[in-house]
């Protein structure tokens, strides 16, 4: 039968300071507040980036590379033998990856998995004079369409038109600001091998990354093959998986499978999720140094009414409540100033994440200007609530106790 | 059940103060009061009466010796179960009204019950009201207790130590705070409530009239009864 007359005496006693109570809860809701903007920002801002990685790219790479240098045959012949040769050569291979139409194939059969070959390389393109190098992918418009985004960030034409012309070319919108092409314009390719060969450019996206946007087209894969003079060879099997995160393992199964280097998502950009990592960190240290802060606040009050409301803690004592009563009395009232900051505090959070949706900036190597990519989830909210209330709770624990061990003889001895 | 025990009954009840020099506050006490008596204690300043009256309500407890309520042994419980004690069966009223500043008239009479939990919002609501009207407290109900007078505040500390229907009523010094009017009132009260309600009470006095109009009077003297008389 404690708890609401127990709630009732922690209210009261709450009301009658209410102007330390409101700026102990203020303490608290900026913490939360700021904790679940700043939340949103990173876990926005990391979202939208793994988004990218995961759509922009093939969850998986396989090249015509080895990791290791194959095993001399000696080596192979005596495994266990005290055999030691010095300055071997590894032995030269012919370049591409062999059989890769039979890999694709097999690849392409699982299901939901896309995969496709391409022969990547160097070349020139030419226009009135202008010469801009270029990586060249030679690709299969179908798949690639469903490997990354090129196709969706196509400003004119389309990848499939690849397809339906003889010697197409897809540029990016840089390149083609650059030379001044149009499309259906004829651009001039010179390769390594030294071909010079006109092509139509029957497509210009823009990506909004200079860097693609200025160096990288696509070309069919038989296209690049005669470019490259590289026939019957693909340098690539680019793989996407029904679930990007099981690309590590698969990853690592085809490579100990056809000894081909497999490169996932995730190992390409290991720095930059492994900065992630770091990021977070430093987000919930500041947080957990706020949530102390506004905590002290939260200590400062209750042990005031603890110090001030030793004669009602007596008398509630005399009367029958028990020392626990008294002590649930003050986390009670720790805990509704953490439940007042959890809710203002997600009101200044909708506040600030109204404010910072709104903000536009621009970022170098960025072609156009950039908004905060922001993750409206609860999870934020929930943890925010979460820190509010622990830290409310811990706060009060210390002047509860201190209250629970008053001795009602000697306040009441001390008053009369 | 077997054996009738008195209301309250202490045994070699002796409080010694733990410190370089230690305190005694009463020493060696005998005492037995029966349901339904009213007794006064007098003595000195200083001679263990508040000291006596903290201990037989069991917010103190005795270094050495027994104290029996309404049959329970109190030695050896620990804190919450005096506590529960406290609640069920004793009411104190102090010099001091103390009365919870935050709450009106009637929920300051309310607590107790409340903490008891053995009736409902509304029957509590109504007792509380009852106890007020008793001491002709009605139309002050719904007021904080600083709007009213010493002599009212001591009204509605009565009501409070009535609420839960105590089988023992302690009060140290309920009319010393007061001006000889009120001081009368509340006289007044306890001598109703001993003679007409046929409650136990036990009151510390310094007035002569309020030691008078009790059945029995215990006089203390360096924390040890010098003489315990009937009427
Ligand atoms: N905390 C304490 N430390 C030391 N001595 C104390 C303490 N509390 C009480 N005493 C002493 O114990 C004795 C009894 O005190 P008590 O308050 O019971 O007396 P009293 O009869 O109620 O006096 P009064 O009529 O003035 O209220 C006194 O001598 C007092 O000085
Ligand atoms: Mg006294």
């Amino acid at each position: 039968m404690f708890w609401r007359v127990g709630f009732e005496i922690a209210m009261a006693q709450l009301l009658n300071r209410r102007r330390q109570t409101l700026v102990s809860v203020l303490g608290v809701a900026l913490g939360v507040g700021f904790f679940i903007a700043t939340a949103s920002i990173m876990r926005g801002s990391e979202e939208d980036f793994v988004d990218r990685l995961v759509n922009n790219q093939p969850h998986i790479t396989i090249k015509d590379e080895f990791r290791n240098p194959a095993a001399q045959p000696l080596f192979l012949v005596y495994p266990e033998g005290a055999v030691s040769l010095a300055h071997t050569k590894p032995r030269e291979y012919l370049r591409g990856i062999k059989n890769y139409a039979a890999k694709v194939e097999e690849l392409s059969a699982r299901p939901g998995v896309v995969a496709e070959a391409a022969l990547t390389g160097q070349i020139i393109v030419r226009y009135a004079n202008k010469d801009l190098s270029a990586s060249v992918a030679g690709i299969e418009p179908e798949k690639e369409m469903q490997l990354t985004k090129v196709e969706t960030d196509m400003k004119e034409g389309s990848l499939l038109r690849l397809r339906t012309t003889a010697d197409g070319i897809v540029i990016g919108q840089g390149m083609a600001t650059e030379l001044g092409l149009h499309l259906d314009d004829l651009a001039t390719v010179i390769t390594p091998a030294g071909l010079v060969k006109p092509m139509k450019v029957v497509g210009i996206f823009y990506m909004g990354n200079l860097l693609l946007d200025e160096g990288q087209v696509y070309v069919l894969l038989k296209n690049a093959q005669v470019l490259l003079d590289k026939p019957f060879i693909a340098n690539q099997i680019r793989i996407r998986l029904p679930d990007p995160n099981a690309a590590e393992t698969v990853a690592a199964q085809l490579e100990s499978r056809w000894s081909y280097r497999a490169d996932s998502w995730q190992e390409v950009n290991r720095d930059i999720l492994g900065l992630f990592v770091i990021r977070n960190a430093i987000t919930y240290s500041i947080v957990g140094a706020i949530m102390v802060v506004a905590s002290f606040g939260i200590f400062n009050i209750i042990s005031t009414v603890v110090m001030e409301k030793r004669r009602d803690i007596a008398i509630l004592m005399s009367m029958g409540f028990r020392s626990v009563d008294i002590e649930r009395i003050f986390l009670i009232q720790g805990a509704l100033v953490g439940v007042l900051g959890m809710v203002i505090g997600w009101a200044i959070a909708l506040g600030l994440l109204q404010l910072l949706a709104s903000i536009r900036f621009s970022i170098p190597g960025m072609t156009d200007r950039q908004g905060f990519v922001l993750d409206y989830g609860v999870a934020q909210f929930l943890v925010g609530g979460f820190f509010s209330l622990v830290s409310a709770i811990a706060a009060a624990w210390y002047p509860a106790r201190k209250a629970a061990t008053v001795r009602p003889v000697e306040i009441i001895r001390g008053a009369a | 059940m077997s054996v009738e025990r008195p209301l309250l009954e202490a045994r070699g009840v002796t409080r010694i103060l733990p410190a370089i020099v230690p305190v005694t506050l009463v020493h060696d006490i005998d005492l037995v009061v029966e349901k339904g008596e009213f007794v006064s204690v007098t003595g000195p300043s200083g001679s263990g009466k508040s000291s006596l009256l903290y201990l037989l309500g069991l917010l103190d407890v005795p270094t050495s010796g027994e104290i029996f309520i309404d049959g329970i042994a109190t030695s050896g419980l620990g804190a919450d179960a005096l506590a529960a004690i406290r609640l069920a069966k004793i009411g104190f009223v102090f010099q001091f009204h103390f009365l919870l500043p935050e709450f009106t008239v009637i929920e300051n009479v309310m607590l107790p019950m409340r903490r008891l939990g053995a009736l409902t919002m509304d029957d509590i609501r109504t007792r509380a009201g009852a106890l007020l009207k008793d001491l002709d407290m009605s139309d002050q109900a719904e007021k904080r207790p600083d709007q009213l007078s010493g002599g009212q505040r001591q009204r509605v500390a009565i009501a409070r130590a009535l609420a839960n229907d105590p089988v023992l009523i302690l009060a140290d010094e309920p009319t010393g705070n007061l001006d000889s009017r009120n001081s009368k009132i509340v006289q007044e009260i306890f001598a109703q409530l001993a003679r007409e309600q046929g409650r136990t009470v036990i009151a510390v006095t310094h007035e002569e009239s309020f030691a008078r109009s009790t059945q029995r009077n215990v006089y203390l003297v360096d924390g040890h009864i010098a003489r315990d008389e009937r009427r």
